[in-house]
């Protein structure tokens, strides 16, 4: 698996945005959200949030029911449009960042709700990651030659390294559909992971897993920072698995940022205890969390 | 869900190199159809079962590409059936010293385009919406065809003779020769959907057709999928319209490809199997079948009593519920329905 990968390394990604010295000029930053601001009719959904994401670090979003986590993953993605604000990806600031062109920043991501293709096999699932990428027309890839065969056989290996990876390959040629939840969470996590991006986004990825679920899907996060160098973005209910897992965690409270730092820091913020931890009597048993 | 159930969850197998053993049905099929059916076939085989049933399975193969595994719900079939057709024609008709193959792949091409046009909506529209919408095709082109005479040549009753099938130097006479002439671009065409269903396009048609947000943010051109989904289609539908009025009917007239056509031709994919190529070939057997075993089973039940009023309602009704009974029971199709039989039978001698 490890010679797949290092066969098709990362030089290989060449496009124009991601040259080296864009690279070089966004330095240390993967990601910077400066004064986003969003809406939705009079509910303010977002107000004025900063957000600073380091290269190869693991942030983690965290915050009650609507406090607007997910919006703020939408906004990255490009899904929703600020109001107000910008978002700078590797350096490139953007108004409303170009859903199309997401993959091709560096940016993949995955879904509150799952969002496989279930009439596709796992592999094949796994496959699109890499589409965008693709440069075969039509009529080569009828006949099977030349470039259509090249870039295929490319992305068979790449897809099957991933879900080695991942430990999927026992259901690589499975509907996709037809597999239980954890493990379609965990194709999700492959199909965006294929592409090895720069920064990975993810909306809540254990949710309705169980413990066990969780904590291997931590580790295969983990170890996805460690081998590809990947940002990522995790947004997540459940507070001890991020606490345990990222680097730096940033507290959402009806639409504004109340906390951002290291989990222990965050963790004994009397603003966050206050507005999250502090959990008032009827809310013990974490409903809400 | 008892599809989920009952049969083995693998996928499809789209991604492997085809082994000698995906080969070997299909070949059996196609030494029989072009070896032993012409042997043994009556006339009436040909001109009133065959015919039709080629035509109409290469437009349920294309239509298939377009909404069974692009999602894209189209009710403009028989249009663009009509567009080939007329095109064919019209092709052949004016300019001089050009093959009857390069006409019909020029209709294709017309046909393709308008498709391309009417698959604009898609852009925007889905489901209900979408389909409304290429309502809008099924009667602009029947209305166009019918109004401006120049598309029939300005021939009094709007209805034209095709001309010889002439292919390579080689003409087709006969019911046979019209057989072998249909089989033969059905066999190419279909071939062509097969290899663009395992490629990456047609991933890329299932992955649009899944789930459109996320095929968008992984970075599928979706804009451009869709409208290649109804380029290709619109192409295939477009021969497949060729192929009905010059070696089924013999005649080439706008009435023919009416909106009945357009839902015929959907219902025979959700019945064959969306989102499979058998399928439309399953579907197309049944549609063109059914009507034949109605009439005898009705004469034989009720005898003068069956007339031709009451065979047409009894077809419809009969359809109907066919189509309701499918929709709920199997809604993976005949397709689906014969996969699972064989992976029974196949069992049972595992067992015994």
């Amino acid at each position: 698996m490890t010679l797949a990968l290092e066969r098709i390394g990362p030089e290989e990604r060449g496009s124009a945005s991601r040259d080296k010295d864009v690279d070089a000029a966004a330095g240390r930053v993967a990601l910077e959200l400066s004064g986003v601001t969003l809406s939705f009719g009079g509910v303010q959904a977002l107000q004025d949030i900063d957000l600073v994401v380091e290269r190869g670090e693991i942030r983690a979003i965290i915050g009650p029911n609507g406090a607007g986590k997910s919006s703020l993953i939408n906004i990255i993605s490009g899904v929703y449009r600020a109001d107000r604000g910008r978002v700078s990806i590797n350096g490139q600031r953007f108004g409303r960042v170009p859903t199309e062109r997401l993959a091709r920043l560096g940016i993949a991501r995955t879904f509150q709700n799952l969002a496989l293709f279930k009439g596709l096999s796992v592999l094949d699932n796994v496959k699109t990651g890499l589409a965008y990428r693709h440069r075969a027309s039509v009529l080569e890839q009828v006949i099977g030659v030349g470039r259509a065969r090249r870039e295929q056989e490319e992305a068979r290996a790449r897809s099957q390294a991933i879900l080695d990876f991942l430990h999927l390959t026992d259901v690589g040629e499975r509907l996709a559909g037809t597999l239980p939840y954890g493990l379609q969470k965990r194709v999700e996590l492959a199909r965006a992971l294929v592409a090895e991006p720069d920064i990975l986004l993810l909306d809540e990825p254990m949710a309705g897993m169980t413990a066990t679920e969780k904590n291997e899907l931590a580790d295969f996060v983990r170890s996805a920072r460690d081998r590809f160098g990947t940002t990522v973005v995790l947004i997540e209910h459940d507070i001890g698995v991020v606490m345990g897992l990222s680097d730096h965690v940033a507290v959402l409270d009806y639409g504004r940022k109340i906390a951002d730092g290291t989990p222990g820091k965050v963790a004994n913020d009397p603003k966050v205890i206050d507005a999250y931890l502090g959990v008032a009597p009827e809310n013990e048993d974490g409903e809400g969390i | 869900m008892s599809v989920l159930l009952d049969t083995p969850a693998s996928a499809p197998n789209l991604s492997r190199t085809p082994s000698l053993k995906t080969w070997v049905w299909p070949l059996i099929v196609l030494v029989v159809a072009f070896g032993l059916v012409p042997a043994f076939g009556t006339s009436y085989l040909f001109e009133g079962i065959l015919l039709p049933f080629l035509a109409l399975s290469l437009a349920g193969v294309g239509l298939n590409l377009l909404t069974g595994y692009a999602g894209q719900v189209s009710l403009g079939s028989a249009a663009f059936m009509a567009v080939g057709a007329f095109a064919c024609f019209n092709f052949n008709l004016r300019v001089d010293g050009l093959p009857l193959f390069g006409s019909i792949i020029l209709a294709g091409l017309t046909a393709a385009a308008v498709g391309l046009v009417f698959g604009l909506p898609s852009l925007r529209l889905r489901g209900f919406y979408l389909a409304v919408s290429t309502l809008a095709a099924q009667f602009f082109v029947q209305w166009a065809l019918t109004k401006f005479s120049w598309f029939s040549n300005e021939s009094a009753s709007g209805v034209i003779d095709a001309p010889a099938l002439t292919l390579f130097g080689f003409t087709f006479e006969g019911a046979v020769g019209r057989y072998y002439f249909a089989l033969t671009i059905v066999t190419l065409l279909t071939f062509l959907a097969y290899r663009l269903v395992v490629s990456e396009v047609g991933r890329n048609f299932i992955a649009v057709r899944d789930n459109e947000t996320a095929a968008r943010i992984i970075g599928i051109p979706v804009l451009r999928t869709k409208l290649f989904a109804f380029a290709i289609s619109s192409f295939i539908i477009g021969v497949a319209g060729v192929l009905w009025a010059f070696a089924y009917l013999r005649t080439v007239e706008p009435a023919g490809f009416n909106l009945d056509r357009s839902f015929q031709i959907l219902f025979l994919i959700i019945i064959g199997g969306l989102a499979t190529i058998r399928g439309a070939f399953y579907g197309a057997a049944l549609i063109v079948v059914f009507p034949l075993i109605l009439s005898r089973l009705g004469a034989l039940v009720f005898g003068d009593l069956f007339d031709s009023g009451v065979l047409d309602m009894a077809q419809r009704i009969v359809l109907g519920a066919l189509i309701i009974l499918f929709l709920i029971l199997e809604p993976d199709g005949l397709a689906a329905l014969f996969a699972r039989i064989r992976e029974k039978i196949r069992g049972g001698f595992l067992r015994s």
